[in-house]
């Protein structure tokens, strides 16, 4: 029988978590708003390119595909995920609900794609914001 | 603007830039996230033709 373990202190069961800096908030904000912003802000030029390609490509892709854009609801549970999903897009969603894009009904089976495009572009930007964060926190190179 | 587009077509440039966000926000170095981005356009299309496959065979 040994001795019973010695507990770990807090700091060395968990690293201090990073000071949050301006940059660290400014960074996402700008990457949610504008796709790829963030990363630019930061100086990862090529990233936040590709980023700022890849998000508006799919988001002008739902466009063409005359996908819907969802409005905020309190409805059913799939629209309210619609709705969180396509504000992900940022500027992007905001334009299209000015421009009346995507409000009319689904005419054909590919805007459907058109729906998925649009949600999906909006939750790869959460993550593209979400990357500018850790880079600004110094998480990540 | 309506664009007609196959659904292999759709689903091919969804992978595409899809893979293309998963790489850069996934990975810390510039050839991992190549490489993983690559990985996830190839599991993603190879995802679809699977899917195909399977599909055709329930249709049988």
């Amino acid at each position: 029988m040994g001795s019973p373990p010695k507990e770990k202190s807090k700091s060395e069961a968990k690293p201090a978590a990073p000071p949050l800096t301006t940059m660290s908030v400014v960074a996402p904000i700008a990457g949610w708003l504008v796709p790829g912003a963030g990363h630019i802000l930061l100086k990862r030029y090529v990233r936040g390119i590709l980023l700022l390609v890849s998000i508006v490509a799919m988001f002008l892709i739902g466009l063409a595909l005359e996908g819907h854009v969802y409005q905020p609801n309190g409805g059913d549970i799939l629209d309210i995920l619609g709705f969180i999903g396509d504000v992900g897009a940022g500027a992007l969603y905001f334009l299209a609900r000015v421009m009346g894009w995507g409000a009319g009904p689904v005419a054909h089976a590919t805007a459907d794609y058109g729906k998925t495009f649009f949600i999906v572009a909006g939750l790869l930007n959460y993550i593209a914001a979400a990357d500018a964060h850790h880079i600004a926190l110094g998480k990540k190179p | 603007m309506t664009w007609t587009v196959s659904h292999f077509t759709a689903a091919v440039l969804f992978a595409l830039f899809t893979s293309v966000v998963f790489g850069i926000t996934q990975r810390n170095t510039a050839s991992e996230q190549v490489r993983y981005g690559l990985y996830c356009f190839a599991m993603f299309v190879g995802g679809l033709f699977v899917a195909g496959w399977v599909m055709w065979l329930l249709r049988r």
